[in-house]
């Protein structure tokens, strides 16, 4: 399977299961849409008019060399590899909803405005320890265990975080285990206490901003509906100045209110935040702020516009990272962990207040997908099952489709909320997610090439 | 070659042999929590 597609003038030739990536000129790439199945001979008289032999010849057999050498129409032989085959149902990454309370009002809010649809509750120091146990039982030979810290809001029940930290560290020597930990905050709370303890503790601190004040403020609003933005913002930036080489994020949303997101990203790194995620809200298709299907072309536009900026920046050394841009060619995953999914639901689960574990944060609430809960010690892994066998070989649209490697499926939990099915991908998605990996490889393929020159 | 430049070579082919370790990081909990992409993830096993 390849994949072609011309952006801001570069034309990039991706053959899919081997993962090699060309850039091509124009009498490839139309070539291309013959060569499978037609001869040297028929290529020649379809392109008479526009080409000479000579170079209908050489693009031919360039494009031969590289089938010959394994770089164009691979065939897929990674479901049948033993490391697929073989992987092993093991939990190593918890979501813990440290609280299921806010303390500000987000239009768009997944999580009900901070309660999950359940009654406003914060998780205990018990809970929090039972949550350590549970992974490192679950986690089999793995080293590697992650733990982040969810809400709500968890800077609203930070001693509690602070005493699971201190719990998982007392385990890691006995048990063999690294524990890392990551947060994930409105800012609010953020005061120089805590944040020297998020700098000191935390692998990663995910802070949420949806960009420009006016895009913030629609939707991200305090309990008495002021815009947060003036709040968050000097701390965001506090914190973001500690971490200094350590990981951290801006987090945004961005909605059909204001489809012009890549001015929000750009507004962001603007202010001199150096790691931006700016995302599609998930929402039910009869919200006024979901995105539709109309949309996607403005959607695209705006990715193409930032990858444009991106790829500027970068030469002109001040350059960002936006999220699903930082695709590295050469070091990048294995194929194993491309195929298996974003691990919701089976090496990764979400913990709440009151222990109850469902697959991930968005599926928190619906009781079909309860799993267990951790101190009526009971855990089926029944929907683990179900869930780590949620990958690409068992989505037919992912099956053919190009970007499998690069996004691995996609969320269950659009999947769910849009089909009542976690092997049907989101579609709306996927058409997103497939523009942000064209523009990525665009990036790619424009920074290589501008190194080597 | 005249035509085609290749950026990178058969690098996914090439993770398999040696892949699989799942010691990297869950995607969902770097910085999406929603649209995967796992292409950006890093390998602990490199």
């Amino acid at each position: 399977m390849i994949h072609k597609f011309e952006l801001d003038g570069t034309r990039i030739l991706l053959d899919v299961n081997s993962g090699a990536v060309h850039i091509i000129d124009e009498i490839v790439y139309k070539l291309l849409d013959y060569y499978e199945r037609e001869s040297l001979d028929a290529l020649l008289k379809i392109f008479k008019d526009q080409y000479k032999p000579e170079e209908i010849i050489d693009a031919f057999e360039e494009i031969k060399a590289l089938e010959t050498a394994g770089l164009l129409f691979t065939q897929d032989s990674y479901e049948s590899h033993p490391s697929f085959q073989n992987r092993n149902p093991v939990v190593k990454a918890l979501c813990l909803h440290i609280a299921h309370d806010c303390n500000i009002s987000c239009k768009y809010c997944f999580a009900s405005q901070g309660d999950f649809k359940g009654t406003r509750s914060l998780m205990t120091e018990r809970v929090g320890m039972e949550a350590i146990d549970f992974l490192i039982e679950h986690s089999g030979n793995r080293r590697n265990l992650e733990i982040d810290f969810f809400g709500g809001e968890p800077l609203m029940n930070m001693e509690v975080v602070k005493k699971i930290v201190d719990y998982g560290k007392s385990r890691e020597e006995s048990a063999n285990k690294r524990f890392r930990f990551t947060i994930t905050t409105n800012g609010v709370l953020l005061n120089e206490e805590n944040m020297a303890y998020i700098n000191e503790h935390m692998e990663n601190v995910v802070l949420s901003i949806d960009g420009r004040k006016e895009v913030n403020d629609n939707m991200r609003k305090t309990l008495k509906g002021e815009g947060t933005y003036e709040i968050i913002l000097p701390k965001l930036q506090k914190m973001a100045s500690m971490r200094a080489g350590k990981n951290y994020y801006v987090r945004g949303t961005f909605t059909r209110e204001h489809l012009d997101f890549a001015k929000d990203v750009l507004h962001l790194a603007d202010l001199g935040f150096l790691n931006t995620s700016v995302e599609p809200v998930v929402a039910e298709a009869d919200k006024p702020y979901a995105i539709r299907h109309e949309d996607l072309p403005e959607i695209f536009a705006q990715y193409e516009a930032l990858a444009k900026e991106y790829v500027k920046r970068k030469k002109n050394n001040n350059g960002f990272s936006f999220f699903h841009f930082m695709i590295d060619l050469n070091q990048g995953p294995c194929v194993i962990k491309r195929v298996s999914g974003c691990g919701a639901g089976s090496e990764y689960l979400a913990i709440t207040p009151e222990g109850d574990i469902y697959p991930c944060h968005q599926f928190v609430g619906n009781e079909r997908f309860k799993m267990g809960n951790l101190l009526e010690n009971q855990f089926s892994n029944e929907i683990q099952r179900e869930f780590g066998n949620a990958h690409v070989y068992n989505k037919p649209q992912c099956r053919e489709c190009w970007a499998k490697f690069y996004c691995s499926g996609g969320c269950h939990a659009n999947a769910y909320n849009f089909y009542q099915d976690v092997n049907r991908p989101y579609e709306i998605g996927c058409e997103m997610e497939k523009k942000r990996i064209e523009c990525a490889l665009m990036i790619q393929a424009k920074l290589l090439t501008e190194e080597e020159n | 070659m005249k035509h085609i430049k290749t950026l990178t070579n058969a690098t996914l082919k090439d993770s398999a042999a040696k892949g699989g370790c799942g010691e990297c990081q869950t995607s969902c909990q770097s910085a999406c929590k929603t649209s995967c992409t796992v292409a950006n993830q890093e390998c602990e096993n490199k």
